[in-house]
């Protein structure tokens, strides 16, 4: 069996133990690996109702079947954990180098169980693992944490991944950061990971990792290459512009959402677009472990440089708390990378925040001399510290933009799913992906099946984003396939080049598992299900597949897409039979057998 | 008539990012495209007034054409 390694390495740090077992074949068959085998494991072995932040839930750190392989964007790994923003399962994903190097230590996963009694840090050399203390870096930010462990280590080709300051502060909207800039950024899975008084995992890892059918390989990897070479979003579009390059599009189509989703258009939004950042900011690019697209960006802004930012920090930070201001939104993206935060939530809440404050929930006297309002850019990057060290307000707007807004009793202001920050597409004028946001498993996320690309970018073919007739089926097969793709461990960008064919042959030929298209498509699935039963089992019902109150009952306000409702209440039942679930959600112990669960 | 013809991305490079154009009435939008020496094949994303046309879409006055090569993210 290529691709894994075949070993789990657990950790109980309550008992300061570290074990290794075989990973289970069969279940991985069945699940892939990552988000999907990780999900499973995570709902087998921790009950439904323990406390996120508790010692009893535990944090997954999992590979995909094919991260670490040739196979082109094969960098990513994620984290699986029961989210403390939202009770649901987390599956945190993120690129970088660090996944590919946890493969070469030998490792498909790392399960940390329990906690330590103090400040820890994980060193994993091949076979050699330990638990450190790390008393000295507990409070340091993920930069300065980076080069201290690095150094202590002592070989320059450690990979680190790290909390900043927000998660060890329990913040629920923080990151788990790796290789400095990178982020497995959403659901607040920093802060288990800060629950468990870790701070970080490094990982040295000197082997390889084979494929199953090394000929077959090499013919895969010219096919796949060459269509991502040929693509012009994988070949020309990303790496010419970075993902910023959405910014026009999705504000010329009017359903880029400005002042948290009061407007849907922003006459402004080319003074900080894709295009703009290339000409005036750009430094290099930095691109993910065997990436041929190269989408990530390295930037230079007044006084400073660094990664990114990429399209939905540019549009939070940016348009959708009225600033128009480069610098401050790189200095924003650079906070949230440093202190370890997820820039989505963050400027979300920012911006929740800053409307709290225009229609008087939130008075000025709490705001202790830093201004909280649209358009003021100082204002917003030093909110973003705020929200780091939890300081004054701060400590509030750290818990996200749903209990902010509840605390000041408008949790309509909060333009979340199930208490997840909605991603920079106004949901109202592109039907498929407001069903989808409406249903992913864990929340406002449009990374568990990007609709925008057949809706907008027209890939792999165009619809018409306003129609609902068949999203429900494309809604399906979308987040099937990228539950698919996570859990194989390769970059969702490669599927605008990409199909399940191609999918199919790549694991195929690491594996040898010999899937058809069919049972491919159905680990999908399963993953799918899994997730939702455990939604179910915390306590989610067919209710909490919905939008903010304003993005269901309003029309959009002004701009191209004017007047355009999303049609939620016609889509859903469509969905549920689309699934094989029940009218109210929930999946038909036929479906259940029918896909082996 | 008078229309609003936006250029992003590469369709910026030797040409400009916004520009109005007179057109003798029922233009369409090749009518547009071709003295910018832009091929239909070269545009993925083609909005008028923010909704997708082809080509061949009819103009009116006051439109505004907003053009994309093949671009895209997340």
């Amino acid at each position: 069996m290529g691709g894994y390694t075949g070993k789990v390495l657990r950790i109980n740090l309550t008992e300061g133990k570290i074990s290794t077992e075989p990973l289970n074949k069969e279940l991985a068959k069945n699940y892939i690996s990552g988000r999907g085998l990780a999900g499973k494991m995570f709902a087998d072995e921790v009950p439904a109702d323990v406390d996120a932040l508790s010692p009893e839930n535990k944090l997954f750190i999992a590979s995909g079947a094919l991260t670490g392989t040739n196979a082109p964007t094969s960098g990513r790994y994620m984290v699986v954990t029961k989210s403390p923003l939202n009770g649901v399962i987390a599956s945190s994903n993120s690129g970088g180098q660090w996944g590919a190097h946890l493969k070469f230590a030998g490792y498909d996963m790392v399960i940390l169980e329990g906690k330590a009694a103090r400040p820890v840090y994980i060193s994993i050399s091949d076979d050699s693992v330990e638990i450190k203390d790390a008393a000295h870096v507990w409070g340091k930010d993920v930069y300065a944490t980076t080069d201290i462990l690095k150094q202590e280590f002592g070989d320059d080709k450690v990979k680190v991944l790290s909390i900043g300051p927000a998660g060890e502060k329990l913040s629920l909207i923080s990151a788990v950061m790796n290789d400095l800039y990178r982020a497995a950024g959403r659901s607040g899975v920093g802060a288990v990971m800060g629950s468990k008084n870790v701070k970080a995992v490094l990982v040295r890892g000197t082997g390889k990792v084979e494929n199953a059918n090394a000929d077959e390989m090499k013919n895969v990897l010219s096919a796949t290459m060459a269509k991502l070479k040929e693509n012009g979003v994988t070949g020309q579009g990303l790496p010419t512009y970075g993902t910023a390059v959405l910014v026009n599009i999705i504000n010329e189509s009017g359903i880029y959402p400005v002042n948290n989703f009061q407007e849907s258009y922003d006459p402004d939004a080319d003074l900080i677009s894709g295009e703009t950042m290339t000409a005036n900011h750009l430094i290099k690019k930095d691109p993910c472990y065997r990436c041929p697209i190269a989408c990530g960006r390295y930037s230079k802004w007044k006084g400073g440089e660094g990664a990114g930012p990429e399209y939905e920090t540019v549009w939070v930070f940016g348009s959708n708390s009225g600033i128009h201001d480069f610098d401050a939104i790189h200095k924003a993206n650079d906070l949230c990378n440093k202190y370890g935060l997820d820039t989505i939530s963050v400027g979300a809440t920012i911006a929740a925040g800053m409307e709290l404050v225009q229609k008087g929930y939130i008075k000025q006297e709490e705001l202790d001399g830093t201004p909280l309002e649209f358009g003021n850019a100082d204002g917003m990057v030093e909110w973003v510290r705020k929200i780091a060290f939890a300081e004054g307000l701060g400590a509030k707007m750290a818990l996200g933009s749903y209990r902010l807004a509840e605390i000041y009793g408008a949790p309509e202001l909060s333009m979340s799913v199930k208490k997840l920050e909605l991603p920079a597409y106004d949901p109202r004028g592109v039907q498929g992906q407001g069903l989808q946001f409406a249903t992913s498993n864990r929340g406002g996320c449009h990374v568990r099946g990007y609709l925008i690309s057949p809706e907008v970018i027209g890939m792999p073919e165009k619809l018409d984003r306003t129609v609902i007739e068949g999203k429900a089926t494309w809604v399906k097969i979308f987040q099937d396939l990228t539950a698919v793709i996570d859990s194989l461990g390769l970059c969702l960008f490669s599927s605008f080049a990409l199909g399940l064919s191609d999918y199919r042959a790549l694991v195929n030929a690491v594996t040898g598992f010999n899937y058809t298209d069919e049972e491919l498509l159905a680990c999908g699935e399963r993953i799918w299900n899994n997730e939702r039963l455990h939604n179910l089992k915390v306590g989610y019902t067919a209710a909490e597949d919905t939008l903010p109150k304003r993005l269901l009952n309003d029309p959009i306000p002004e701009g191209p897409s004017k007047g355009q409702t999303i049609r939620l209440a016609e889509l859903l039942p469509q969905y549920y039979i689309e699934r094989g679930w029940s009218a109210t959600g929930v999946p038909t112990p036929e479906r259940l057998s029918s896909l082996g669960m | 008539m008078r229309v609003t013809v936006k250029l992003f991305a590469t369709f910026r490079e030797g040409r400009f990012k916004v520009e109005e154009k007179d057109l003798p009435d029922s233009s369409r939008v090749i009518d547009v495209l071709l003295p910018l020496n832009i091929t239909p094949e070269e545009v993925a994303i083609c909005l008028v007034n923010g909704r997708d046309v082809n080509e061949q879409h009819v103009l009116n006055d006051g439109d505004t054409i907003a053009l994309f090569p093949p671009v895209g993210g997340g």
